[in-house]
């Protein structure tokens, strides 16, 4: 398929399924944290789709990759450890 | 000894070209700015769940009266503006100067589109008499949605800067660093949603 060759056009289909499917979660899982949990992982994945094809950090210096990357990783960490502290 | 071998032995390594995996997309000073504003949203960010887990049943009962539709429409059209974007850059790089043009034309309409929507749903907010006072949830709610529209409109006005500079022919494989510089900012609004949106609308 045309549309899956150029890498930025995979990217922009799975952003676009994973925030759809966001939308799902919060409908079909209603057990404990779980929703959260998928719901942050979602928004983790988006990111660092984001970070790595959209923003061009995969191939960039380390320390500006690790940064971004790091950023990412560490809002998805602390708020899902506040979020089920409290759940 | 092979010529290749030679050549690689005596051109001085400041003299190499920038290999491909070590190169950092437009202006490092303006990263040096995104990296910042990803640093004060993500202080908001975490500042907000730490607010919401003093009184969850104020916040999960607030963000019920939020429109999850809009704020999927929104996360829709900003990841499209974010594609349309980051093709003009790699059409541009490939010398397609006016497919990359439009492309960015695409991405600024589609930026605009966020803002359109986010009208309609203040709108409702505010005859529905939520404002900024009602409670922590809305203090949260049009303070982090607000700075962050604020950045779609700084944004915006910086694409169509490098609209009208693509549309002049101005970039191009060899003079991409304004293109690549607008872009990287404009991903950097689009990444700030990303977050935003599950937090606010999402997560209960």
């Amino acid at each position: 398929m045309l549309l899956l060759r150029h890498p930025i056009h995979r990217t922009w289909l799975l952003l676009a399924a994973a925030s759809l499917a966001a939308l799902f979660v919060r409908v079909d899982v209603t057990v404990g944290a779980a929703a959260g949990v998928a719901t942050l992982g979602l928004a983790w994945f988006k990111c660092r789709l984001v970070i790595l094809d959209f923003m061009e950090l995969r191939h960039a210096p380390r320390p500006w990759r690790w940064a971004a990357e790091g950023w990412a990783l560490s809002i998805a960490v602390i708020v899902l450890l506040v979020y089920l502290h409290t759940h | 000894m092979s010529t290749e071998a030679v050549s690689g032995s005596t051109t001085p390594a400041s003299h190499r070209p920038a290999s491909p995996a070590q190169r950092l997309p437009g202006d490092p000073d303006v990263w040096v700015f995104i990296m910042a504003e990803l640093a004060m949203f993500g202080a908001f960010f975490v500042a907000y769940i730490i607010y919401r887990a003093g009184d969850r049943t104020l916040y999960d009962a607030s963000q019920l009266m939020l429109d999850r539709g809009l704020g999927i429409l929104n996360t829709l059209l900003l990841i499209t503006s974010s594609w349309a974007v980051a093709s003009a850059v790699a059409l541009t790089r490939k010398n397609l100067r006016t497919a990359g043009a439009r492309h960015l034309g695409l991405g600024i309409l589609l930026g605009l589109g966020f803002v359109v929507v986010k009208f309609f749903e203040y709108t409702a907010k505010l005859e529905a008499g939520l404002t900024l006072q009602s409670n922590d949830f809305y203090m949260f709610y049009w303070c982090l949605t607000g700075i962050h529209l604020l950045h779609v409109i700084g944004g915006s006005v910086i694409l169509l800067v490098c609209w009208k500079n693509a549309r002049a022919h101005r970039y191009g494989p060899a003079e991409m660093r304004g293109l690549e510089t607008g872009a990287s900012y404009w991903h950097m609004v689009d990444l700030l949603w990303i977050f935003l949106f599950p937090l606010l609308y999402l997560l209960r």
